[in-house]
């Protein structure tokens, strides 16, 4: 009987049952096809993450260089002598590889690597040095001018390109003349081969050659990015000339050319790390930290020990990154969270308003009703429990179109998306002149890192080679609907009818038959 | 079976108390039919509300059977209506969405009783009542005549002790109106019911072997003459 009077009813009344199946039909696609989407831009973060980082890395360590230090810096120093001092003009050409650190990376010790490794919920830590590779080449020229006098101080500058100067105590000056070509840089990373599966390599595939084995650790073997291979016509055999602090080259052999899933890898040639150490005259050290946690609830406990561990660390995980990741991504990010969930809940709330509005005016129309069958000897319950059946019954029905809508709009949401581009660095603030403006692309070189306050760059977005621009990733937005939104969807179908259901049950309980059958006669 | 002691109904109204049953005082002998006539409005349908537990006295006693409907909880008041009180309303009262048996199967629901059973049970009392040709029916697809009579058939197929009707011809035409009377007066003597009918129709009333009165709340009754 129960369900016999409960199909009755509904039939009798399909356009309004109907018409509350599709608002809660709306409200439940919506909340699927916005927590796909969510899901969706979270795995796009998270990509990038990884293809940035390695598919294993949950967290990255860094150290802001500290005031003064000098880090390194981008310097670089020759010497040239221009004869004696009666020599009224002369030319030198310069031509130099070299080699540096991240001027906004300090180094961290191997020891502080060991103590990340060990500590607990640490499935795997790994250092990596990241290098920029400058190659100066050019030539410059001066004239001088007779001292007075013997000279008994001096002073020089000589900048990059133009020209410059240099007087002594005795009146003598030279001036200066040239100019430098500095726009062959290239970045280099220094990969633990011990720890393959953190870094920036291990989002990659090899799509010639070889990667690297153990044996390789002291050798001169090198990965090439698969675009930078392309633009400087490298193959498998070919050499490359990585400079050191001194701007003498050491010429590697590609092994492998690597391709990236995202089409871009962070770094442009990949040698050992026990290489790119003594190259960089950094024996010993690395400038990141790749850290695997031992499972995703554990990284912010991890990421939290790692700042106490390593004094002076910024420990970036996927959700710091989340927030400095710029671009349309964070756009996405920023519309499925806010406005796409607010705008579900909302029409979720209608919805639900709605089917309780309609559910107690239908059972204020059938008051002489369910009077007549409280005095047949229906209990209330029996009774409240028929207009519930029925609700939830829609409330099904508005789940499974539902499910079917957001499947439909998740389907939607991966085809048409555009492509979504991240760019991860540093950027000025929005009062900057234009905009905001991110770090990265051309940097003539030379100056030193005068000041290390403030947080570091964990993304190495300074410096990086102008026609490679290593900070910024294209992912393809997806919106994966899994089986706990479905359940979501279902359950919350359910909710809707319970809650139309319990106001109309409620109504239906307060009747006294008397009431309920004076009201007809 | 009722014995009715000094039972006062009053309701609000508004801002007002209606008065509608001012001490009525009766006894309702095992398996007799007494009518109630009266003007409209003055607690016919209300007294009858109370015989069937639909609604409780505000001061006074009323007793089925020893049992004070007064003071009983809602629980064992249900009980009540399910197994001992049949109704029949003036309008009907079918439930528009279910068939004719499936009607007369709705007084068997708070029983308990098996579908099976539940629906031979119902069939039997269509047929008791000449339409087992219209159990598949709808009511909309019945005449009033055979509506009224798929109540009736609802109202006994419990086998209750007691039938209220609430004007069970007021809404038929004459023939209809007598075919309907004597089912009932049928019903009544094979069944040794004890029925309580209200109705205008003083031809109707005098068949009854009672015939009570309401008048401002009060009831007179004497007997009706054969």
């Amino acid at each position: 009987m129960f369900f016999t009077y409960l199909w009755r009813e509904l039939r009798r009344r399909a356009r309004q049952a109907t018409f509350i199946a599709v608002g809660l039909a709306l409200g439940i696609g919506l909340v699927i096809t916005v927590t796909a989407a969510s899901a969706g831009v979270k795995n796009a973060q998270s990509s990038v993450l990884h293809s940035l980082y390695g598919v294993g890395t949950d967290i990255t360590v860094t150290k802001a260089p500290t005031a003064g230090s000098g880090n390194g810096g981008s310097q670089f120093n020759f010497r040239q002598s221009f004869g004696s001092s009666n020599s009224k003009s002369s030319s030198k050409s310069v031509n130099q590889n070299l080699l540096t650190s991240d001027f906004t990376l300090s180094s961290i010790t191997a020891a502080q690597v060991t103590a990340v490794t060990q500590l607990k919920n640490v499935a795997a830590a790994a250092g990596g040095l990241t290098l920029t590779d400058r190659i100066i080449s050019g030539s410059f020229g001066s004239n001088f001018t007779a001292p007075t006098s013997q000279p008994t101080s001096g002073t020089g500058n000589f900048q990059g390109g133009g020209e410059g100067s240099s007087s002594s105590s005795n009146g003598g000056s030279r001036t200066f003349s040239g100019g430098f070509n500095f726009g062959n840089n290239f970045t280099v990373e220094g990969v633990d081969l011990a720890n393959g599966e953190l870094g920036p390599l291990s989002t990659g595939t090899i799509s010639t050659g070889r990667t690297f084995t153990a044996a390789d650790a002291a050798k001169n073997v090198a990965l090439v990015d698969s675009n930078y291979a392309t633009s400087k016509k490298l193959k498998i055999g070919s050499t490359v000339a990585i400079g050191n602090t001194k701007g003498v080259a050491t010429k590697f052999t590609v092994v492998g050319i690597v391709k990236d899933s995202s089409g871009t890898t962070e770094e442009d040639i990949y040698i050992p790390l026990g290489r790119a150490q003594t190259l960089a005259n950094m024996a010993g050290k690395v400038n990141t930290i790749y850290v695997a946690a031992s499972s995703g609830d554990k990284i912010t406990t991890v990421a939290s020990t790692i700042k106490s561990t390593v004094s002076g660390a910024t420990v970036t995980d996927q959700d710091t990154l989340a927030s400095q990741v710029t671009g349309s991504i964070s756009s996405a990010a920023s519309l499925a969270n806010n406005l796409g969930k607010w705008l579900a809940i909302a029409v979720l709330v209608a919805a639900f308003l709605l089917a309780s509005l309609l559910t107690m005016s239908a059972v204020s129309r059938r008051v002489r009703e369910f009077g007549t069958l409280k005095a047949l000897g229906w209990k209330s319950r029996r009774v409240v429990g028929q207009v519930i059946g029925e609700s939830i019954a829609i409330g099904i029905a508005g789940g499974v179109a539902g499910v079917g809508l957001g499947f439909a709009g998740a389907w939607a949401v991966g085809k048409f998306a555009h492509p979504l581009s991240a760019s991860l660095g540093s950027t000025t603030g929005s009062a900057t002149p234009g905009g905001p403006q991110q770090f990265g692309g051309n940097f003539p070189g030379g100056g030193t890192a005068t000041s290390g306050t403030g947080g570091t760059n964990p993304f190495r977005g300074a410096f990086s080679n102008a026609a490679n621009s290593t900070s910024s990733v294209t992912v393809h937005l997806s919106a994966p609907v899994t089986i706990s939104v479905i359940i979501l969807a279902v359950g919350l179908a359910v909710l809707g009818g319970l809650i139309a259901g319990g106001f109309g049950g409620w109504r239906a309980a307060r009747l006294r038959p008397a009431a309920a059958l004076s009201k007809v006669a | 079976m009722y014995k009715l002691t000094n039972v006062v109904k009053d309701y609000p109204k508004g801002r007002a108390t209606v008065h509608a049953l001012r001490g009525v005082n009766v006894e309702i002998a095992d398996g007799e039919w007494l009518s109630i006539q009266g003007p409209t409005g003055h607690g016919k349908s209300t007294l009858l509300q109370l015989l069937g537990g639909l609604d409780r006295p505000t001061s006074g006693s009323l007793e089925l059977n020893g049992r004070d409907l007064a003071r009983l909880g809602e629980g064992p008041m249900t009980k009540v209506r399910a197994s001992q009180i049949g109704f029949i309303f003036q309008t009907f009262n079918l439930i528009p969405t279910l068939s004719a048996q499936e009607n007369v199967e709705t007084a068997l629901v708070p029983l308990g009783i098996k579908d099976s059973a539940r629906k031979s049970r119902a069939a039997e009392a269509l047929a008791s009542v000449g339409l087992s040709d219209r159990a598949r029916h709808l009511p909309s697809e019945l005449s009033g005549g055979q509506q009224q009579r798929v109540a009736i058939a609802r109202a006994l197929v419990k086998e209750p002790k007691v039938l209220l009707a609430d004007e069970p011809t007021g809404n038929l035409d004459e023939d209809t109106r007598d075919e309907i009377i004597a089912l009932l007066e049928k019903l009544w003597q094979d069944n040794g019911l004890t029925m309580i009918m209200v109705t205008h129709d003083s031809t109707i009333a005098r068949r009854a072997q009672r015939l009570g009165t309401m008048r401002n709340g009060q009831l007179t009754v004497k007997q009706t003459v054969k």
